[in-house]
């Protein structure tokens, strides 16, 4: 059994350190305070945003989902409110990853690890829970207290109630998520009826598991061992990066408010820190801010609450612990002003890269077209000999339609001289120009046969282009290929 | 094992006591879940035993009360896998062939299914692309022994060519040189005869008017007037650009002194009905089909 041995047990012995100290149980301490309303402040916008959101309906007329935001696998289409993305256009999700991870180290090199502390979802969804553990069974002291006691009835029904109050929580999370999957009211009614297809109740099930898992029971395990975002995140920062820092030039040696006081009126020095640990008490993570920056710290600025706190009670200016950096620890320390440059080389380089992505998918989606073709040559046969000579060669065309109206398209071919185009399955008005109808919103595969006069004098491969153009809008669009003589 | 409470410091476990070169051995016992785990799969596997065939006899085996056999979920799949066809297919097959040709859907599912089973059944002799080989047509030209529209392909393929179904197309090169029917360079004039036909080269010295009598007197028959062609014989056309067996002289020597009969199997029978319709309209719209 772990327990019988604590971290501290072992740090104290020469053996080498085991890969993963046993999880001791840590009870923060509410907190009020600037950064505190900051994170509730972020935590209704985000869970708002991502509870909320598949619940906004957006108009598209008629056969078209009227979901702003829908990943509609079977028919294969995403949409994002005015955008309609098709599976070649997958490129875009690229677009999102680079713009995600720039703007990550963008927000690292002005503040630190903003992410981890408050808008990734584990601080999130574990914030969230931690408020029902405070709601049910109290605060840090009334916890612990209870944890270290006997079981009592009161005590059992509060952490029953604390537990469906997080399975609730951690159900809504996975329920949330498969409606951005499909139409939202009616998956919801099916849901409720039992309707709804096997794998919407499985991924509800894993996602419940998960969050009430990872936000409920391994809370700052997972942003110790199981995140890779510390790592990278700590080699993105700098020495302008503000981090979440105590300030040791102001708050060393420390000593208590009495002995500061009379210190102070001899016009000796003394700390502010009254080395209360209050700042350890409302970690979520247990540490102690005053060892200086460190890979558990996920940088969420409640420790700078209850030190303000704190100094406001003792007298003392605020931000003992605040977000600064080494290079103005350094500067007061020698007596020089503090500066902060939020503009330099790291930050206007990210801050570009992000433009120019921006830049480019925007220019990308503006520019999509609605109107589509591709084509494949036959391979076997390449071409084939017709009885009178001629040659023929066959193609798969593959015709697109992102509009949300059926049109009709002529299609030309420009190629071998004498050319005659044929459309499987179509027998059109004008045989030297097939028209099609597409259908809206789809794909359409036709088989189209290429038959020119055999010319010895043209070379073996010719290039083909297919044109195709929207009889009533006017677009175009192309493809190319070749013609092969044998 | 004798009584001990020796502890290891850095795990904080206790070990066994056994030591060897200043390394111990910890206690670590397997976890009660796995040791548990392990005792339901023992339960499961009599279980297993009652319900699913499992012990070997001498001459049999145990079938289980539920009887269960892979033959039998192999059938059950099919039958899953044609009610979940079952509409589509059997629109194929209640359409006629012109009507499946005219539906863009119908013909998007003919040409899927007929690809699909023209893989399995037609390309070892007609190539996987229907380019045919020496003897076996090329289903993408518009050259047809027995005819290129939809409801002859039909025929074809259900009852085949010389198949011995009682439908099938009959129709035969003769030997003409094993025969005795002509000789040596009479066949040699009316081959060089036939390639003037299509307009290819001649031989030196060859006589045009002995070949065009012989062919009138053993030719005309099938191949018909001017050698075009009798499609209900499957007599070629020998006028045209396409040669089934080839067009060199050495090939049509050997063509008419040894006789053709090449044997296309009756798929009636085989396939089902809706299969083959699928079948006739993906050759027809492989780009030859009349």
């Amino acid at each position: 059994m772990t327990k019988n041995v604590t971290p501290k047990q072992l740090m104290s012995g020469d053996d080498d350190l085991p890969l993963y100290a046993p999880q001791k149980k840590i009870y923060p301490q509410r907190v009020s305070g600037t950064f505190r309303r900051a994170k509730w402040g972020l935590m209704a916008f985000c869970l708002g945003l991502y509870y909320l959101l598949p619940l906004l309906r957006w108009n598209r007329g008629l056969g078209a989902p009227d979901q702003a935001v829908l990943i509609d696998f079977p028919n294969q289409r995403f949409y994002f409110f005015f955008i309609e993305l098709w599976p070649q256009e997958i490129y875009y999700l690229t677009g999102l990853l680079i713009l995600a991870a720039f703007t990550l180290f963008l927000m690292n090199a002005l503040g630190g690890r903003i992410w981890c502390g408050y808008l990734c979802p584990q601080t999130v969804w574990t914030d969230l829970l931690y408020a029902v553990e405070r709601w049910t069974e109290g605060d840090r002291r009334a916890r612990i207290k209870a944890d270290a006691g006997p079981i009592t009835v009161n005590r059992l029904a509060r952490r029953v109630l604390k537990h469906a109050i997080w399975i609730t929580i951690a159900w809504w999370t996975g329920g949330a998520w498969v409606l951005y999957f499909s139409d939202a009211p009616s998956l919801v009614k099916d849901l409720a009826t039992f309707q709804a297809p096997a794998i919407a109740y499985i991924w509800i099930g894993i996602l419940t598991a998960s969050t009430y898992l990872l936000a409920g029971h391994a809370r700052e395990q997972v942003c110790l061992y199981m995140c890779p975002w510390p790592r990278i995140q700590a080699a993105l920062t700098d020495e302008w990066a503000l981090n979440v820092t105590y300030k040791y030039d102001r708050g060393e040696p420390r000593c208590s408010v009495k002995k500061g006081l009379h210190l102070r009126s001899l016009g000796e020095r003394a700390g502010d820190c009254i080395d209360c640990n209050q700042c350890v008490a409302v970690c979520p993570t247990s540490i102690d801010i005053r060892d200086g920056a460190q890979l558990g710290c996920i940088q969420c600025g409640l420790c700078i609450d209850a030190c303000d706190n704190v100094m406001r009670k003792i007298g003392r200016p605020a931000r003992l612990i605040g977000y600064d950096n080494d290079i103005n620890m350094q500067r007061r320390t020698a007596g020089k002003t503090e500066i902060y440059k939020p503009i330099r080389a790291r930050t206007v380089v990210y801050a570009s890269l992000i433009t120019v992505v921006c830049a480019v998918m925007l220019d990308a989606l503006l520019t999509r077209s609605l109107l589509d073709v591709n084509v494949l040559h036959d391979r076997n046969p390449v071409a084939v000999k017709l009885s009178n000579g001629a040659i023929r060669n066959g193609y798969t065309l593959r015709f697109l339609n992102k509009r949300g109206f059926d049109r009709v398209i002529a299609v030309d071919v420009d190629g071998p001289a004498n050319g005659q185009i044929h459309i499987v399955g179509v027998d059109s008005v004008t045989p030297d120009r097939p028209m099609i109808v597409l259908a809206r919103d789809a794909t359409t595969e036709l088989r189209v046969l290429v038959t020119a006069p055999f010319d010895e004098k043209v070379e073996k491969t010719q290039p083909v282009k297919f044109r195709i153009t929207d009889i009533g809008l006017g677009e175009v669009a192309s493809a190319t290929d070749h013609f092969v003589t044998p | 094992m004798s009584a001990h409470n020796d502890i290891d410091r850095v795990s904080g476990r206790l070990t066994t006591g056994h030591e060897w070169d200043g390394i111990k051995e910890l206690n670590t016992p397997l976890p009660r879940w796995w040791v548990l785990t392990f005792y339901a799969t023992i339960i499961w596997a009599f279980g297993y035993w009652v319900v699913y065939p499992a012990w070997p006899l001498v001459s049999g085996y145990t079938t289980g009360v539920l009887h269960t056999t892979n033959r039998a979920a192999v059938t059950a799949n099919l039958a899953q896998l044609e009610a979940l066809r079952g509409e589509k297919m059997k629109a194929l097959g209640t359409a006629s062939l012109a009507d499946i040709e005219k539906d863009p859907a119908l013909l998007t599912l003919a040409r899927a299914r007929g690809k699909a089973v023209f893989g399995d059944n037609c390309a070892p002799c007609h190539g996987s692309g229907a380019a045919g080989a020496k003897g076996y047509p090329n289903l993408n030209d518009d050259d047809w022994l027995w005819g290129g529209s939809l409801d002859q392909i039909m025929q074809t393929i259900q009852f085949g060519a010389r198949s011995g179904h009682a439908k099938t197309h009959e129709g035969q090169m003769l030997a003409f040189g094993k025969d005795g029917v002509l000789k040596p360079d009479e066949i040699v004039t009316v081959a060089n005869y036939v390639r003037s036909l299509s307009g290819l080269s001649t031989r030196n010295g060859f006589d045009a008017a002995k070949g065009e009598k012989i062919f009138a007197e053993n030719c005309v028959a099938c191949h018909g007037d001017g050698g075009k062609g009798n499609q209900v014989m499957g007599a070629p056309n020998l006028t045209d650009k396409i040669w089934l067996y080839g067009s060199d002289e050495a090939t049509l020597i050997e063509t008419i002194s040894q006789g053709r009969s090449g044997v296309m199997p009756a798929w009636e029978g085989r396939l089902d009905p809706a299969t083959i319709k699928a079948m006739a309209v993906y050759v027809h719209s492989l780009g030859g089909g009349k």
